[in-house]
């Protein structure tokens, strides 16, 4: 039980270090790097044009299309982690469970794609 | 102005120099306490018993634990920015850096000198508590994944029994990271190259998980530590190839690099997501890239081609640790090959990549590998056989490779008839603007 709790404690402290490691760096150039901001030094740079308009702009529908495939496959692949794992140990119904599985999702890909949700244009 | 600045420019000088100090400092008087108490073996009850508080006494093992394993990537890194840079210029046919100091190694220092006097520039109209995290955020999702890294037979940060899913929650931050820089600058270029990334480093994180869904299947056991341990007998490599390669060009797309550098295709995106980024932030971002490539060449020796192990690597620790150090080189450097001899893919046909080829080929690869190792377990059940050394796996490496040969013809033969289709389909087209252009 220790154990296991100093195995995330490792974890834990590894995520609060692991981003002030590289902060490090960049405090230590904020306080020796020259500091003189200008209007134009500040300006957005859109190659030397002038920026028109909002920036969150719409954007292509598309993107929302495979965020949601990449999603179905996302929440597969957590449910395919313990199958791989216990693999060994299950008979030859787990292979085929997990067979159904992965046909009702490779099924809901091709469905997609035969939904032309696939094509970019 | 000039002169109003310069003593406010040594002040801020100053200051650096009193915090760099007191934090050398205290690393030495931390380190000079342990090994004068000389008890490296059990660190934590040594302390107790030389009268420390036991919470922080337990707490000081895992700290110099988590920085010791998060520092040697960061130096790794300084070592590949020379690395990568002399090795593009000799595949471009240039001499890449040679001045400062043998060969030009000192120039990574060089350049982090330079950086480090490059004012940090931040765009009038952005988001800036975001637009400041994404940087430390990019390094730090690379840096996550060394925590379970297995070093040695016996060094290694942690052996979390969910190594695999942790790789890959960890390493979706970079995503995250992305996403934050592009949108948080306020920058056309920027968000449009965030918006790719979404689609890519998205879409290929699925191949990449059912690749690596094969070792833990392989190796019944989802641990780093195990999955390496596992492969005393026979490297993975050589039981599912396919799994292999489709986990290696799907790590290449996840770093975005060429061929997948769209994110930030500096022909047109100007550098995507992290133009408006400069001084150290933007070499943050680099320096994430950078180690992610030597990150998931490690990945590939340690899920494919058996990590640590090598003659006498138990016996030599050191030695394991230089066996492993070979192999993520050679993934490595293929990674570089690659990335320095392709040309870039469009959007469309990332997408068709990812989507109509590698996971359909992810897919039916899991699956065959699934049916054939439970063909080789009924086999080798059948005939008695344990798998403990190179012979006794031979019977399991020539069932699985029977898979592989399967899927590589299912998907040759597949492919070869989607392309006559094209070929068919692009026939006509032709055929019909000529009618009408006639």
């Amino acid at each position: 039980m220790t154990n296991v709790l100093n195995e995330w404690a490792f974890i834990g402290v590894f995520f609060l270090l692991a981003p002030l490691l590289p902060s490090l760096p960049i405090a230590i150039a904020a306080l020796i790097s020259p500091r003189k901001p200008n209007a134009i030094k500040q300006a957005t740079y859109e190659c030397g044009l002038e920026t028109v308009g909002d920036t969150w702009v719409q954007f292509k529908v598309q993107y929302y299309v495979f965020g949601l495939i990449f999603l179905v496959f996302d929440v597969e692949m957590v449910f395919l982690f313990p199958w791989a794992l216990a693999y060994q140990q299950l008979d030859f119904f787990a292979f085929a469970a997990g067979l159904l599985f992965i046909f009702l999702l490779t099924d809901a890909l091709f469905y997609a794609w035969g939904k032309n949700a696939l094509e970019w244009s | 102005m000039e002169s109003r600045s310069t003593p406010n420019q040594f002040l801020r000088l100053g200051i650096t120099l009193v915090i760099l100090a007191v934090i050398g400092g205290g690393l030495i008087a931390l380190l000079n306490g342990i090994t004068g108490q000389a008890c490296l073996n059990n660190l934590s009850s040594c302390l107790t018993n030389n009268g420390w508080n036991p919470g922080i006494a337990g707490f000081v093992p895992i700290l110099l634990g988590v920085l010791g394993v998060a520092t040697f990537p960061l130096l790794v890194t300084i070592l590949l920015i020379w690395v990568e840079r002399k090795f593009a210029a000799r595949i471009q046919d240039r001499i890449g850096p040679n001045r400062v100091g043998p060969f030009g190694l000192i120039q990574p220092l060089a350049d982090v000198l330079k950086l480090l006097t490059k004012e940090d520039i931040t765009p009038t109209g952005a988001d800036k508590p975001i637009y400041n995290l994404a940087p430390p955020f990019m390094v730090a999702s690379v840096l996550l994944i060394w925590a379970v890294v297995p070093f040695t037979p016996y060094h290694y940060g942690v052996d979390l029994e969910i190594g695999a899913i942790y790789f890959v929650a960890v390493a979706s931050i970079a995503t995250l990271a992305v996403i934050m820089g592009g949108w948080a600058s306020n920058n056309k270029y920027a968000l449009l190259g965030a918006f790719r990334t979404v689609a890519l480093l998205v879409s290929y994180e699925i191949p990449l998980a059912m690749a690596l869904l094969v070792p833990v299947l392989l190796a019944g056991s989802m641990s780093m530590v195990g999955i390496v341990e596992a492969q005393g007998a026979m490297w993975f490599m050589f039981m599912a190839p396919i799994a292999t390669l489709l986990f290696f060009i799907s790590s290449q797309a996840e770093v975005g690099r060429a061929p997948f550098d769209l994110i930030e295709a500096e022909s047109e995106l100007i550098a995507g997501f992290n133009i408006e980024y400069s001084g150290m932030k933007f070499a943050m971002f680099f320096a994430g890239e950078f180690m992610h490539v030597f990150t998931n060449g490690v990945l590939m020796a340690i899920l494919f081609t058996g990590g640590w192990w090598g003659p006498f690597a138990y016996e030599a620790p050191l030695l394991g640790f230089f066996y492993l150090m070979i192999k993520s080189s050679f993934w490595y450097f293929i990674s570089l090959w690659v990335r320095n001899s392709l040309p870039r893919f469009r959007v469309d046909q990332v997408m068709n990549l990812n989507w109509k080829i590698l996971v359909p080929i992810s897919i039916l690869n899991l699956i065959m590998m699934a049916l054939m190792l439970r063909i080789a377990l009924g086999f080798e059940q059948s005939a008695g056989i344990v798998v403990t050394d190179f012979f006794s796996a031979l019977p399991r490496t020539g069932f699985l490779l029977i898979g592989n040969v399967v899927v590589l013809v299912v998907v040759w033969l597949w492919l070869g008839r989607q392309g006559r289709q094209q070929r068919q389909l692009e026939e006509m087209n032709r055929f019909s603007v000529t009618a009408t252009g006639d």
